[in-house]
Formats: structure tokens, C-alpha cells, sequence
């Protein structure tokens, strides 16, 4: 074990822990954050995708040990209560069915609208492609990133 | 009192008799829905000072069943949406409604929520009648003409008697909530972090586990070293039971190096139980010598046959492919288990559970939590057992169990393989004359409960396995292998239906969204356009001309309408196909156009557009609907261009999404869909009526496009290819 401070969500987090350690587990077990999803553990779905200094990372294969970023979980965007622009679309637009998938896409698309901020129907789906969803809300979703964009442009 | 038989003379009624199995006891008289095998009005609701708690056996998974059954209860009592509360499928708390399966909870649970609360409201406002000295009473959000409440009223009523089903609900024009998009409540925490899942469920002492299957079907262990496992860190306890191998450790990631160790360590003997692949996968099935059963058969006077058609169409097995594999937290206190899962009946689980373990009932209880995509059986029931199983041996600690990805392909139930075999003649007019159907599929139902014994997966590798009967197909007019194999849409003379039911199959197969429905709307309806191709008829015309339901008409009309299509003159119309279903036969009606784009180098087919008309009797929650339609449209197209498991004589070869591609964003067509509201016809469900139709319109398409018909699916590009090199 090794002592791993880790910068979530404008925090300061100590964890101990092995230094292969995915930082997935890290952030849903240690530090009880249930946004980041275990779906493959292959960086092959993007259920488990955060922002390491705005960039989208796959938790999921991402070793604890190497990151040195400041984390953004969905927890970090804001709360049910006072909802981030992109919450706040992704449930206006009922962008789900069951939801699983909804943590990567929302992170993904922050990280694309903070690079793009009007992007076309074509950049976000060019965009989110790497994510899986399984009940098929896609369609959904790309409204919902659109919507978002409006909001906070 | 109603007896069966006098029940089964109601004519309408049968068909529901039928759909609900035992769902009627031999005395008791029918009530609405799920009142009837759940008859105390205590069962379905509680009215207190905090407001109104509903009681449910069907389960959230994301089809917004929570939101549904809220707007009805809010409209039946006069009360304020957010005044109602949910308890979903709890056995310590619920009514047992079976399974959450068949499209049936708004029709089961909404219709027994519906008859329950508007018999509260009675009760409720014969009290205040009998205070009040009027009987001119009027209720807002539970307030009595300005004075009364339900809340102090709730304690002069005894909900603890059996529902009588008289009372009278409101009528559509009275409600406030039902036909309404009301947004679904299960998504603000999903979005936000919350905890929303079963996988987000942390208890005092929690351990991680993790299961180690065989590498195949038909492995043996031959050793393991567990010692060598308990010695690796955080490491808690190891099980080994037969061919059941599981871990426990302290943490997530301790467990899974546990669980890889394991692996890498364990000997099996295994054997090549499976079938062929690829076409003689099918030829395997058809010359099985299963005998056929017939299902349906008329004979009627029609005109000479001038032209006759015969077509196979086959269907590989699919995987359900959750994004978040199954999970279950279990936990042993004095004897007792407890688990949290998110199967979709919790009853049965208990009773397979109860089973393996040797358990009374009352010594298990199962809660539901929600999982990823539910699209029929997956594995969430399997997991509920592995963690049980390991949880023996943590001390009382709770355990965690999630498998990982390759345990799901590998090992969930699979949507069966199926071969149609159709055969149909036209008079000289185009007119179908005579039409058969003859299929082979291996069970879509397997789930616990579904007949003696336990259908959970780790029971049969145990030392001492426990098996199950074998299982009987779904009876119809549900069906199951036959499900929607009856052209019952269609006004044809003579006709033959039957089944090939194999009931032994190397490869677990149960219930993928819609059972055979997909495959035999497929079929059906691909055969449709053969038949209209072959009578030079445009496809929507001759389906019109041979459908008498205004319903069905209606949504076939809407779908082309707004599709674009001109009845009677878009035969072969490049690039769009059409198809139809009434889902089993007796729910919700669908009709979808979709238009395809082919690039024939690749063989690559995308559709780009679908549009669709649905009809599901009463519309609780438009949205909800649209929601349910466009991804079971999608999900169908993925199935349709892309899906197959596949594997070797001994293994399952698909591991991981690279070995089972699905449909992504830039892949996936624009849906449009149409509601047509009959706010006076009972509800129909709609969570599996679209996605027969979504696939035959695709073949449909693909042929207008191009002169040659797919009837193997899925329409992967080298399939297509060689298609179109014929």
C-alpha cells in the first residue's frame, strides 16, 4: 500500500491503497462516489469516464498511481438540488432509460463543450461514439448535450 | 361467485385468462390486474399522516414504471403527485406480481393500483360523508371539502379487507396526471450521482466478491489451489463448491486479483457440448427430429392458389449486453438471508433461492435495488445466487458481488436461435390464400419459478447440484418460441402454425426482450413483402387490404402517413420498409417505416431514419412511450445489423464489446413516433411492441433497395456482400 493524495472534485482526498489500483475503484469504494460505473473494465464502454484536468479518462484502466490531475466525477458538477447546465439538460431532455451509461456521457460532453461550445448534431455524436448505451436513448442524449450547450453559451 | 369455467365463458376474457397463467385462483372471482392474485387493498396502499405510500411488485428499471403508477394512483385519490411514495418489489413488503416482464406492468400493476386507490377514495369519502352530514363532497390533494383530510381520516378506514373492484375509476376526462409527460423520477439521482443502483449499495462490514466460472459450459474442476488464494491480500474467504469457485476480499480491486489468480490457477477438464455456428447452427436445430407442434390451424374456402412462396429466415443467439454487469449484495444474519437485488421478480428469486439453500420461504427475503438495462432475464437473478453462496462464508459480513464483463457474455441467459420457416400462396387477384409458419427455438423462459427446482445459474455447478424440470414453452396467446407466429393480424383463409419447441439446449437460453417475437415478426412480416413483391402490390396497400382491426389500420395508415409514403404507389420505394405487429397478438399495436442507406463496397447498412405509430390503448405517459418505442427501435436495429454471440464446439468466444459490437451514436437513425391515445381502451404496455416490426422493416427496406432479401440475420456487411454478389 502507498499513500495517494488525490485532487476530486476541488478537494484535497488521502487514500492508501496498492499503486496498480484502478482509480474507478478508488473513487466509488474509498471515497463513496457512486457516478463513475463499472461496465467493462476495459475502456471499451465509457461508464466509468472522468475528467483528469478536463480531459476525458476511463477510470476503469487508469491506475491510481498515475495520476497527478485534478478529478472531475458527475458528483462535481453539481447536485440534485442546484443542477450544472448539463444535469439539468440530461434530465429535462429524460435522456435515460436505466441510466447506467449517463455518467460517461454526461463527463464526455463537458469536456466537449468546453472545447466546442456549439457543436454540431455530428461533433457530438463524432464525440460520444467511444460510449455505449445499451437501451438506446442516443438520440435523447445528443438533444440533451445540444440543450446544454444553448444553456451555457 | 365466478367459477374458472364460467369465467373462461366470457369470450374476451379468455384471452387474458390465458396471459396470466395462474393468475386466478379455482374460487375466487376475478378482479382488475394484479388485485387478483394480491386482493387486500392493505397490499396495494397505505394512506398516513405522511401521505400515500404505493406498494408494488413490478420493478423500476428504467421504463419509468414508478412515474406511471404514480400519475394513476395521484389522479384516482385527488392527491398531489408528490405526495405519492413507492415501494417496489420488496418480498417482505409487496405485492408478489411475478415477474416484471411482457410488457404487462402498466396493464397488471397500473390497472390493480388503479381499482385499489379508487376504492380507498370511497371508503375515504363515505367517512367524511358520515362527518360532513353531505354527500356533496369535493377532494384537492386530499383535503375534503376545505376541511376533512385524508391524512386524520386515514386512521377511521381499514384498508385491511379484500378489494372488491366495484368501485368506479374516474374517467379520462377527470384526470389531472395520466396522459400527461410527467418527468420520471428515478432520473434526477442518476444524473447527479445518487445512489441509484444496486452496485451503489455500501453496508457496515461490506466485502467484495467476485465469481470464477468455468471456462465453458461443459468443464469439470479438476484442482484448484485455495490456500494460494486465501494467503493474497485482503483476501477474506474463498468457496469452493463443485465447479462454483468464488472469492471475498477486504477490497474491489483485491477481489478481482483474487479472482485472476484463481483462474490462471484452476484445471478444468472441459468438453465440446456446444453446437455449430454459423448456418449449421440451424441445420442442427431443424434436424433435431423435435416434433412439431401444431398451434394454430384453419381451413376456410378461398380461391385457387395461382402463385405459391416458401422462405427461411433464421436468427443467431443474442446476448441482453447490459452496460453495467449484474451485481447483487446479499448478507446472512441468524440463518436468514437477505438480498438486494435487481431481478425482476422477487418472489421467484426467493423461492429458487429458498431451494438451493433448503430454506422456508420466510427464511429469505429479496429487495429490489436497480440494475443497468434490463431487457429481459439477465443475470441479475444468477448473481443474487453467487453472492448468497459466498456470503456463507464471510461471517455474517455482507458481500458485493458484481461480475465482471466476460462473466456476463459468457454466462447470462441468451435470446435463443431461431428457424421460420413460412409458406404462403396468393389467388390470381394477390390475395393470400393460404399461409404456414413453421419455427424452431429452444426455451425463452427460464427464469425462477418458471417450473420445479432452481433455474439460477451457480446451482447447477455445485457438488450437489440442484437442477430444474424442464421447462414448458409460455403459453399463448402470449407464447413464447410462437410468440407473434400467428399471423392473427392478417385475414387469411388457411392457415398453419407450429412449433419445434427443443427444450434441451447447450447454450442457456431465457427470455430476451419480446422472447420470439422478434424473430417471428421478422419473418412474418419480411414475408409479407415477399407475398406483396410477388403480387406486385405496394407492401402497406396489401397489408391493409388483408387487415380488418381498425386499430391495426390505424396504426399502419399513421406510420405511412407520416413516413411520406404513398399507399397503393410506393411499391419497391428505394431505401424505406415497412412492417407491422400487435405485440403477442393481444398488446400494444406498432407499425414502423424505416429508411436504410447501403454502401455497397462495404456491405455496410445504416438506417437512417425510422418513423413509427403505436397504439397502447390508454397513454398513461407520452413520453414514456416515445421512450420505449425509439429504444426498442434502436436496440432492435442494433440486434438486426450487428448481433450474434459466438463461440467454438466448447466455448463462448464473445468476451467483451470488442467481440460483440453494438450500435454507437454515429450509427443510430433519427425515430420519430406517433401516439394514438384511446383514453378509453384499457392499457397495453409497450416496452416490447416495436422492435419485430423495427427489424423486418430493415430486411423490408434493404430489398425495395436492392432486389435481394436478407433472411439470415444479422445483416452484418459480409452477409450483405455476398447478398448482393448473387
Amino acid at each position: 500500500m502507498a499513500s495517494y493524495t488525490l485532487r476530486v472534485n476541488g478537494a484535497a482526498r488521502e487514500v492508501s491503497v496498492e499503486a496498480d489500483t484502478p482509480l474507478l475503484y478508488v473513487l466509488r469504494n474509498d471515497l463513496e462516489l457512486n457516478g463513475p460505473k463499472f461496465g467493462c473494465g476495459l475502456a471499451q464502454c465509457g461508464a466509468c469516464t472522468v475528467l483528469i484536468d478536463g480531459k476525458p479518462v476511463r477510470s476503469c484502466v487508469t491506475p491510481v498511481s498515475a495520476v497527478s490531475g485534478a478529478i472531475e466525477t458527475i458528483e462535481g458538477l453539481g447536485s440534485e438540488q442546484k443542477l450544472h447546465p448539463l444535469q439539468k439538460a440530461f434530465i429535462e431532455e429524460q435522456a435515460c432509460q436505466c441510466g447506467y451509461c449517463g455518467n460517461g456521457m454526461v463527463m464526455s460532453a463537458k469536456a466537449l463543450l468546453a472545447a466546442n461550445p456549439r457543436p454540431t448534431n455530428e461533433e457530438i455524436r463524432k464525440a460520444l461514439n467511444g460510449h455505449l448505451c445499451r437501451c438506446a436513448s442516443h438520440n435523447r442524449i445528443v438533444r440533451a448535450v445540444q440543450r446544454a450547450a444553448k444553456e451555457m453559451s | 361467485m365466478t367459477s374458472r369455467r364460467d369465467f373462461l365463458k366470457t369470450g374476451g376474457a379468455l384471452v387474458l385468462c390465458f396471459s396470466l397463467g395462474n393468475a386466478f385462483s379455482q374460487t375466487a372471482a376475478a378482479l382488475p390486474g394484479s388485485l387478483s392474485r394480491n386482493r387486500m387493498l392493505d397490499g396495494w396502499l397505505r394512506i398516513d399522516a405522511d401521505g400515500v405510500t404505493i406498494f408494488t411488485g413490478k420493478i423500476e428499471l428504467g421504463q419509468g414504471i414508478g412515474t406511471a403508477l404514480a400519475q394513476i394512483a395521484a389522479d384516482e385519490l385527488d392527491v398531489d403527485l408528490k405526495r405519492i411514495a413507492l415501494v417496489h418489489g420488496d418480498t417482505a413488503l409487496t405485492p408478489n406480481e411475478g415477474q416484471t416482464a411482457g410488457s404487462q406492468s402498466v396493464q397488471d400493476s397500473g390497472t390493480a393500483v388503479r381499482f385499489a386507490c379508487a376504492e380507498a377514495r370511497a371508503m375515504l369519502l363515505a367517512a367524511a360523508a358520515a362527518k360532513l352530514g353531505t354527500r356533496d363532497l369535493k377532494v384537492v390533494d386530499g383535503t375534503i371539502n376545505g376541511s376533512l383530510t385524508y391524512w386524520t381520516l386515514a386512521g377511521e378506514i381499514d384498508l385491511k379487507k379484500e378489494a372488491t373492484g366495484s368501485a368506479k375509476p374516474k374517467s379520462p376526462s377527470e384526470h389531472k396526471w395520466v396522459g400527461k409527460s410527467i418527468p420520471r423520477r428515478d432520473i434526477p439521482k442518476k444524473f447527479t450521482g445518487g445512489a441509484a443502483y444496486v452496485q451503489d449499495i455500501r453496508l457496515p462490514r461490506m466485502v467484495f466478491g467476485r465469481v470464477v466460472r468455468p471456462p465453458s459450459p461443459g468443464a469439470k474442476l479438476v484442482s484448484v489451489d485455495e490456500n494460494q488464494i486465501r494467503k493474497m491480500p485482503g483476501v477474506v474467504a474463498v468457496v469452493r463448491d463443485g465447479n462454483f469457485l468464488a472469492v471475498a476480499a477486504e477490497r474491489e480491486e483485491q477481489a478481482i486479483k483474487a479472482r485472476a489468480a484463481m483462474a490462471k490457477g484452476a484445471v478444468w477438464n472441459e468438453s465440446a457440448t456446444l453446437p455449430p455456428s454459423g448456418a449449421a447452427l440451424y441445420e442442427e436445430m431443424t434436424g433435431r427430429g423435435v416434433p412439431a407442434q401444431v398451434m394454430a390451424e384453419k381451413s376456410g374456402a378461398a380461391a385457387p392458389a395461382a402463385k405459391t412462396l416458401e422462405s427461411r429466415y433464421t436468427r443467431p443467439f443474442q446476448a441482453h449486453g447490459s452496460i453495467g454487469p449484474s451485481c447483487a449484495v446479499a448478507q446472512w444474519t441468524d440463518g436468514k438471508l437477505h438480498v438486494w437485488t435487481h431481478s425482476q421478480g422477487v418472489y421467484p428469486l426467493r423461492g429458487d433461492l429458498a431451494n438451493v439453500f433448503g430454506l422456508p420461504l420466510a427464511a429469505v427475503r429479496c429487495t429490489h435495488a436497480e440494475g443497468a438495462g434490463c431487457y429481459g432475464h439477465n443475470g441479475a437473478d444468477d448473481v443474487a445466487l453467487d453472492a448468497a453462496l459466498l456470503a456463507r462464508a464471510t461471517s455474517g459480513r455482507p458481500v458485493k458481488l458484481q461480475w465482471m464483463r466476460e462473466d456476463e457474455f459468457m454466462w447470462e441467459p441468451y435470446g435463443s436461435a431461431m428457424v421460420m420457416k413460412l409458406g404462403g400462396a396468393l389467388d390470381a387477384r394477390g390475395n393470400i390464400v393460404s399461409w404456414s409458419h413453421e419455427l424452431w427455438s429452444h426455451p425463452h423462459s427460464r427464469r425462477p419459478g418458471q417450473s420445479k427446482g432452481s433455474h439460477t445459474l451457480a446451482a447447477r455447478h455445485l457438488e450437489k447440484p440442484v437442477g430444474a424440470e424442464p421447462v414448458s414453452d409460455v403459453p399463448l396467446p402470449a407464447g413464447g418460441s410462437d410468440r407473434n407466429a400467428i399471423p392473427a393480424a392478417y385475414d387469411i383463409p388457411n392457415l398453419k402454425v407450429s412449433k419445434h419447441f427443443i427444450v434441451e439446449s447447450p447454450l442457456r437460453t431465457s427470455a430476451l426482450r419480446t422472447l420470439g417475437g422478434y424473430g417471428n415478426v421478422f419473418a412474418l412480416e419480411s414475408f409479407m413483402d415477399e407475398l406483396a413483391a410477388a403480387a406486385g402490390a405496394d407492401p402497406v396497400e396489401f397489408r391493409l387490404r388483408h387487415v380488418r382491426d381498425p386499430r391495426a389500420r390505424a396504426v399502419i395508415e399513421a406510420a405511412a402517413t407520416r413516413a411520406g409514403w404513398k399507399i397503393g404507389t410506393s411499391a419497391g420505394a428505394s431505401g424505406w420498409g415497412f412492417a407491422y405487429a400487435r405485440y403477442k397478438n393481444v398488446g400494444c399495436y406498432c407499425a414502423v417505416a424505416a429508411e436504410i442507406a447501403l454502401d455497397r463496397k462495404t456491405g455496410q447498412v445504416t438506417v437512417k431514419r425510422a418513423v413509427s405509430a403505436v397504439d397502447v390503448g390508454q397513454a398513461v405517459n407520452p413520453d414514456g412511450i416515445v421512450n420505449q418505442i425509439e429504444g426498442g427501435i434502436i436496440q432492435s436495429t442494433s440486434w438486426t445489423l450487428k448481433e450474434a454471440v459466438s463461440f467454438d464446439r466448447t466455448r463462448v468466444t464473445t468476451r467483451s464489446w470488442a467481440d460483440y459490437p453494438i450500435l454507437r451514436f454515429e450509427e443510430v437513425p433519427q425515430v420519430e413516433v406517433v401516439i394514438l391515445n384511446q383514453p378509453e381502451q384499457p392499457f397495453l404496455g409497450v416496452g416490447e411492441g416495436s422492435q419485430g416490426p423495427a427489424a423486418a422493416a430493415i430486411a423490408n427496406a434493404f430489398a425495395n433497395a436492392t432486389g435481394r432479401r436478407l433472411r439470415d440475420l444479422p445483416f452484418a456487411p459480409a452477409r450483405v456482400r455476398a447478398a448482393l454478389a448473387v
